[in-house]
């Protein structure tokens, strides 16, 4: 089954069409990367999917649950990583985890093997506004994976990242992790590589649908002429 | 199907509201206390009557509009909240106009159904700047609903604070309508009934024309995709508090009415 | 319900905790316009009407800071996608920022009410003090109430700031006049009386009111 099936979707910011009769389908355990220029619709893709903006047109299947009349069964299962940390700035990491564990009814155990593994246990307690973005964006990492999602959303997730902390995300979001992913990237060489299913965006329609295997990164940047 | 029985209900207004103005003139008697001044009264309380009903029927449509998520209450809800402030405009002005010739001041406090319209006329004149606050229009909507449900709901428990915080100390005309001579009391409720016709008259042909322009709109983008420019031709105004039907939901009526 | 209320009131107060943003200002501001009432009316003592009159009116000013801020860390740090992403009911939100709203409100008055007997009130609180405690309970669930409302209503738009205090200010009108006529005759020299019980009925009508309304409207305010 699959795990997203999206069709003919559409949401419009009053008479701005931000998605316009997208459609696209994406099985358990593969990965779609959404491509596409600034202000192409990714961010309203990503947030439709979380549930947090309604669809005005179109079927939208999340994990087997139909948007947004049964959004109430799929929160908690969808992990998402945006521009936005969703964190407060003000709360240490440790005690931003520990709410999010709250919300989410997860052990506090978790919270530590989550700490660990992103490698901020020496700086858990420290108020997030004094670590740099690449340390906020761990923690966000690690916010996101909190509740072990069965679908990830993740919108650039490697920015403000440097090479060895990508290595220590990736087993927590990347292929690895064997969770089902919708990625926004801008980035055609390495989200090609790590792509199922490609979609291209462009004014909010789709310009690009197609297995990421017959896909050849020129036509990526072709989009963004 | 918002222009239908326009003319009918133009006509009945001012056919009932020029009845209403040669009774006041010419049938209803003169108060014995107050003489010609008091007459303002068939005026001014029908206006805040129509006023405060039109706030709170902009609650009901909001109402609707949070069940339904349709943006046509919302334009109800909008366009009752409206014309009631203008016609709490006009309320304040009559009653001061009132206070000024009976009791010589232009305002006064110990006058419970003034001071708590005051409330309320205040509480409702922020309702345009919160909307103008929201861009995506249909969050504004939404956001708009909650208000005019929370300060529908304000309305009555608003006048019975107020009404219970003041000693009746001044003679009132306006008791209860049972009270009245009955040449008044038919004179008022002629009036009362002339000024909601005109309220009704005024909010339809503002949803009229707030239709007709959305119609218009939703026309022209559908003749542009059909012409193959993705570009609309009429650039939407930049920030608006009014809401505007969207032209899906436009469109998704049109074959409803005939001529087009 | 209750877990996840206990978690969201837990992080308020430890957001408050570290960055002390509403408390003290309310408190300070209160103080500070207690300062500013004796010079403009000119007088080093009031009692009754006006000692009424002037507390709530304070209290009403200092609790719009506090509604204000109560949920703009929440907007600008993505704490509502935080907690709608979770599976959580969305009511306990409501609840949660009312209770924290209810603790700063009886942390404001804590310090603004013995201020308000050492600086300006006349006639000694003393055995009134009970009676006060109730008025202002009483006073202070409706704040809380349609405080978290407008609150919610105002964050997410362009001139929070300013509609906050414009949205506020009217519908809390009733909790002004009621407040300050329950506690006018237990702040008058040898005690008028008892706080008269319609206007308790008053406020508690209006806090039941605006309470079921927050409940029920609130959940428009969080979906998009």
């Amino acid at each position: 089954m699959a795990a997203v099936q999206v069709e003919g979707l559409s949401r419009h910011y009053g008479e701005r069409e931000a998605l316009d009769g997208v459609s696209l389908s994406l099985l358990q355990g593969q990965t779609l990367v959404v491509f596409g220029p600034n202000g192409a619709g990714k961010t309203t893709l990503l947030r439709v999917l979380a549930t947090l903006l309604r669809p005005h047109a179109g079927e939208v299947r999340v994990l087997g649950a139909r948007l947004p009349g049964e959004a109430w069964a799929v929160r908690g299962r969808i992990g998402l990583l945006g521009h936005e940390p969703l964190l407060y700035r003000e709360l240490t990491a440790r005690e931003n985890l520990r709410f999010h564990a709250r919300l989410h009814d997860v052990a506090a155990g978790r919270v530590e093997e989550l700490l660990a593994r992103v490698r901020l246990e020496h700086r858990a307690d420290e108020p997030l506004r004094s670590l740099s973005r690449g340390m906020v964006q761990r923690v966000a990492v690690a916010r996101a994976v909190l509740h072990d999602p069965e679908l990830l959303l993740l919108d650039e997730p490697r920015s403000n990242l440097d090479p060895a902390a990508v290595e220590l995300v990736d087993p927590l979001i990347g292929s690895a992790s064997g969770r089902t992913r919708v990625i926004c990237s801008h980035d055609p060489g390495g989200g090609l590589a790590e792509a199922d299913v490609v979609l291209g965006l462009r004014d909010g329609r789709p310009a690009l649908l197609r297995a990421a295997g017959e896909l050849r990164a020129e036509e990526i940047v072709e989009l963004y002429r | 199907m918002y222009g239908k029985g326009l003319r009918a209900l133009s006509i009945s207004t001012v056919a009932v509201m020029a009845l209403a103005l040669a009774l006041v003139f010419f049938y209803a008697p003169l108060e014995a206390e107050q003489g010609f001044l008091q007459k303002i009264f068939y005026v001014h309380v029908p206006l805040a009557i129509v006023a405060l009903c039109g706030f709170v029927a902009g609650g009901l449509f909001a109402i609707q509009h949070l069940r339904t998520r349709d943006p046509r209450w919302d334009m109800h809800s909008y366009v009752a909240i409206h014309m009631s402030l203008i016609f709490g405009v006009a309320t304040l002005i009559t009653g001061s106009i009132w206070a000024k010739g009976s009791w010589g001041h232009w305002w006064v406090w110990d006058e419970p159904t003034l001071v708590s319209f005051l409330i309320v006329f205040l509480l409702y004149a922020t309702y345009q700047p919160l909307r103008f606050a929201i861009e995506d229009p249909e969050r504004q909507a939404r956001y708009a609903s909650v208000f005019a449900v929370t300060a529908g709901a304000f309305v009555p428990l608003n006048f019975i604070a107020v009404r219970a915080s003041t000693a009746y100390v001044h003679p009132r005309v306006l008791g209860a309508t049972s009270n009245l001579p009955s040449q008044m009391a038919l004179t008022f409720l002629v009036s009362l009934l002339g000024i909601a016709l005109l309220f009704t008259t005024l909010c339809k042909y503002e949803l009229t024309a707030k239709h007709t322009r959305a119609q218009l709109r939703a026309l022209r983008r559908l003749a542009d995709r059909r012409a193959g420019t993705a570009v609309a031709v009429a650039p939407a105004r930049a920030r608006s508090a009014a809401p505007s039907v969207h032209a899906t939901a436009m469109t998704a009526h049109a074959p409803e009415r005939p001529g087009i | 319900m209750r877990r996840t209320v206990g978690a969201l009131l837990r992080k308020e107060l430890l957001v408050e905790l570290r960055t002390l943003e509403s408390v003290p200002g309310m408190s300070l501001f209160a103080v500070t316009t207690f300062v500013v009432f004796h010079f403009a009316l000119q007088r080093s003592s009031v009692d009754g009407d006006l000692a009424a009159g002037i507390l709530w009116v304070t209290l009403l000013f200092a609790a719009i800071l506090g509604i204000n801020r109560l949920f703009v860390a929440d907007a600008d740090q993505g704490g509502f996608d935080g907690f709608l992403l979770a599976p959580v009911e969305r009511t306990a939100l409501l609840v949660a920022k009312a209770l924290a709203l209810l603790a700063y409100l009886v942390a404001l008055e804590i310090v603004a009410v013995p201020a308000f007997a050492l600086l300006l009130l006349g006639p000694s609180l003393g055995q009134a003090m009970p009676q006060l405690l109730g008025v202002l309970a009483l006073g202070d669930l409706g704040i809380a109430a349609i405080g978290t409302l407008v609150a919610a209503l105002a964050v997410r738009t362009r001139a929070r700031d300013l509609l906050g205090p414009l949205l506020a200010l009217p519908l809390l009108v009733p909790i002004v006049i009621g407040g300050a006529r329950a506690t006018s005759p237990l702040l008058t020299l040898g005690h008028a009386g008892d706080p008269p019980t319609r206007w308790l009925l008053t406020l508690g009508l209006y806090d039941l009111v605006f309470g079921l309304i927050a409940y029920a409207l609130f959940d428009f305010l969080l979906e998009d």
